[in-house]
């Protein structure tokens, strides 16, 4: 039956369907009791602990999904995701298999300030062994849920926590391959490369170019591990201008890559020079303002197109 | 004692692993060996008290010091000698060498170069025996080193919380590198963690492989029942420096006095005294054993180093689920390669 989701909403359904396709699937995390019926474990507050069991499981015959509550708790959890997950097929030449997913949602709003608001999914794009997903809407959280579960591979799944997209979802929408980005909108004139939380921003601003004359393409990456290069290169082949757009900070992210591959790749394509629009580098604050100021809105997106060499 | 049927093959296991390790200390002397390794040498009655009550379907998790544990599980010299070695014909494909050397097939899940991380592992293989009803039970070895780290509270609490079928084998040699256990902790037992947190810790001499055979035995019918997790405290001693061959700060007398009681020699006198065997057939299976060391180096010698192009393979599965089995032995995937198992036929 067609339903109207958000993200989160889309994520549940992808989980259930998933856990009565397989029963390997179980779900770990806090606050999750009779979340997902039986399949659901409450685990105490302790996310370095129950991800290591995650991979535990995973190497035991499970499919386990964690949750971190807050994608900022993973920082308790680095040593089971990058150290052990990431790095045990390899280092096990190629004898094992982590199939796990971690659920990780990111991103700010007011109210919430620096400890519970941070996207931080570029830490764990440069590391061999991992995937990393980052679904904008309800329809690719749902997909790339059902096919992040069905990875033989750690996935991080960093989804879009206040995302106010909704969708319409039906039995029909399957899997979505990891590592394929998606073009939004379709213009000539230039490239927004954007995933997660800007999807929306990057939108509505091709919107705004539009009645000013400037044909935007809007490219969303969906997973920034492996990085779908060939979708991004292909549209700056036609437009030669780009701009990335990104609720992460600048230095060493998904945006500064996206800068090397096309420097690297795709130089010659380039008109104008790409510009990165990016949060201001502080702390996110508690204050509505401070928040409205610190992130990039729809204007900075509006005019890094514009005025790419300012 | 541990039972007649039962003893030489503990014996053996310990003795396996001892000659195993003076190899590896022997090949390091002679230059032929490169990469830490950490000796289990002292510590053999652990591995071999407990794991002799383990099915090849039951897991184990490791520390850096893991070689020990692998054999008892019933690794196999020559894909150990060539791991070693760094050779395509290793248990690693000469990816993982001694501290991440590790045999999925036996279900055991690796050797671990961050302390304490295997913790958490073994937790986690438990938890999966436990949803997925197939009986088998997981063990987690760490040292005392490990046992301050917080995954060690958090593993603790949620297996004896979830009554996962685990045990947790601390092997207290008293050091982490050169830090002396009451350095860094005001009492004196670790098996003293596990009260407050509900489940049994029981201290165990673990030089006397008889005890720790003893104690592994009951834990593991605890956890094989469902009634939960132990952890067992093996008061044990390395005899080597923490890492290989290398540099030894202990003070000798103390190290004297551990090796006056050693593991080995204290249990082939119970076997001889309780007419279990005689000094003649403990020779021969040393013997043996040594043949089959002289012939796992020279396997791993004449294998071939891993081909440059492989250092990007094994980075990623290339398969989604779900397995087409999860209650086989391994977890569904096939260990080797052509190269590995071209080698093990020759
Ligand atoms: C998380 C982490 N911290 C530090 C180290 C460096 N290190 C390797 S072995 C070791 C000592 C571990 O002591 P213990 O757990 O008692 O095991 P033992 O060496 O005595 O077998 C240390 C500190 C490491 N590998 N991982």
């Amino acid at each position: 039956m067609p339903r109207e989701m958000n993200i989160r909403e889309a994520v549940m359904d992808a989980v259930k369907e998933e856990m009565e396709r397989d029963p390997t699937v179980v779900y770990l995390g806090e606050c999750v009791e009779g979340l997902f019926g039986d399949r659901s474990y409450e685990m105490p507050i302790a996310e370095a602990g129950f991800t290591g069991v995650g991979v535990g499981a995973a190497l035991a015959g499970l499919r386990p999904i964690v949750e971190i509550m807050f994608g900022d708790f993973v920082t308790f959890a680095m040593d089971p995701i990058v150290n052990q997950a990431a790095k045990i097929r390899y280092m096990f030449g190629g004898a094992a298999s982590v199939p796990l997913v971690i659920r990780c949602p990111f991103g700010a709003c007011p109210g919430m300030a620096a400890q519970h608001c941070q996207s931080l999914e570029s830490w764990f794009a440069g590391i061999p062994g991992l995937k990393v997903v980052t679904p904008a809407t309800p329809r690719d959280a749902k997909g790339l849920m059902l096919a992040a579960i069905r990875d033989d591979n750690p996935v991080l799944f960093c989804e879009a926590r206040h995302s106010g997209i909704r969708e319409t979802i039906t039995d029909a929408d399957g899997p979505i391959p990891i590592g394929k980005a998606a073009i939004r909108r379709v213009g000539k004139d230039a490239t927004i490369v954007t995933y997660g939380s800007m999807l929306e921003k990057s939108l509505q601003a091709a919107e705004q170019l539009a009645a000013k004359g400037i044909d935007t393409e809007v490219v969303d990456l969906r997973t920034i591990l492996p990085l779908d290069e060939e979708a991004v290169l292909a549209s700056v082949a036609k437009t030669g201008r780009l701009v990335t757009a990104a609720e992460a900070y600048a230095p060493c992210s998904v945006a500064s890559e996206i800068a090397a591959l096309v420097m690297e790749k795709g130089f010659r394509s380039l008109k104008a020079p790409l510009r990165r629009v990016h949060p201001k580098f502080a702390p996110v604050p508690f204050a509505s303002e401070l928040v409205h100021s610190l992130l990039p809105q729809v204007e900075d997106i509006v005019a890094a197109v514009e005025r790419p060499a300012d | 004692m541990i039972p007649r049927h039962h003893a030489l093959a503990v014996y053996r296991t310990m003795l396996k692993i001892r000659l195993f390790e003076e190899r590896v200390a022997q090949l390091f002397r002679d230059h032929k060996l490169y990469g830490p390794a950490h000796l289990y040498v002292g510590q053999e009655a652990v591995a071999a008290g407990v794991c002799a009550h383990l099915a090849p379907t039951d897991y184990v998790a490791s520390t850096h010091r893991g070689h020990g544990h692998l054999i008892a599980k019933g690794g196999r010299y020559d894909r150990m000698m060539a791991e070693l070695f760094a050779r395509a014909t290793g248990y690693c494909k000469g990816k993982g060498g001694s501290m991440h050397i590790a045999d999925m097939s036996l279900n055991m899940l690796g050797a671990n170069g961050i302390v304490s991380a295997g913790i958490p592992l073994a937790t986690g293989a438990a938890f999966a025996a436990k949803v997925l009803k197939n009986g088998r039970v997981s063990v987690a070895f760490f040292g005392d080193g490990a046992a301050n780290e917080g995954v060690f509270m958090e593993s603790m609490n949620i297996a004896a919380t979830n009554r996962l079928p685990v045990v947790f084998v601390c092997e207290n040699n008293t050091y982490s590198v050169g830090i002396k256990w009451r350095t860094v902790a005001n009492h004196d037992d670790i098996a003293a963690r596990a009260h407050g947190l509900g489940l049994p810790g029981v201290i165990v001499d673990g030089q006397d492989v008889t005890a720790v055979y003893r104690e592994a035995a009951t834990a593991l019918e605890r956890a094989r029942s469902g009634a939960g997790p132990t952890l067992l405290e093996c008061k044990t001693y390395r005899y080597f420096g923490h890492c290989g061959i290398w540099g030894d700060p202990r003070d000798p007398a103390e190290v004297a006095a551990w090796k006056a009681r050693d593991p080995i020699a204290l249990f082939a006198a119970r076997l001889r005294s309780e007419g279990m065997a005689s000094e003649a057939e403990l020779e021969s299976m040393a013997e043996e054993l040594r043949r089959e060391l002289d012939a796992a180096v020279a396997f791993a010698m004449a294998s071939p180093a891993p081909r440059p192009e492989e250092v990007t393979s094994d980075v990623y599965s290339e398969s989604t689920g779900p397995r087409a089995s999860t209650t086989a032995g391994t977890t569904g995937i096939t260990v080797g390669n052509d190269v590995v198992s071209k080698y093990l036929e020759e």
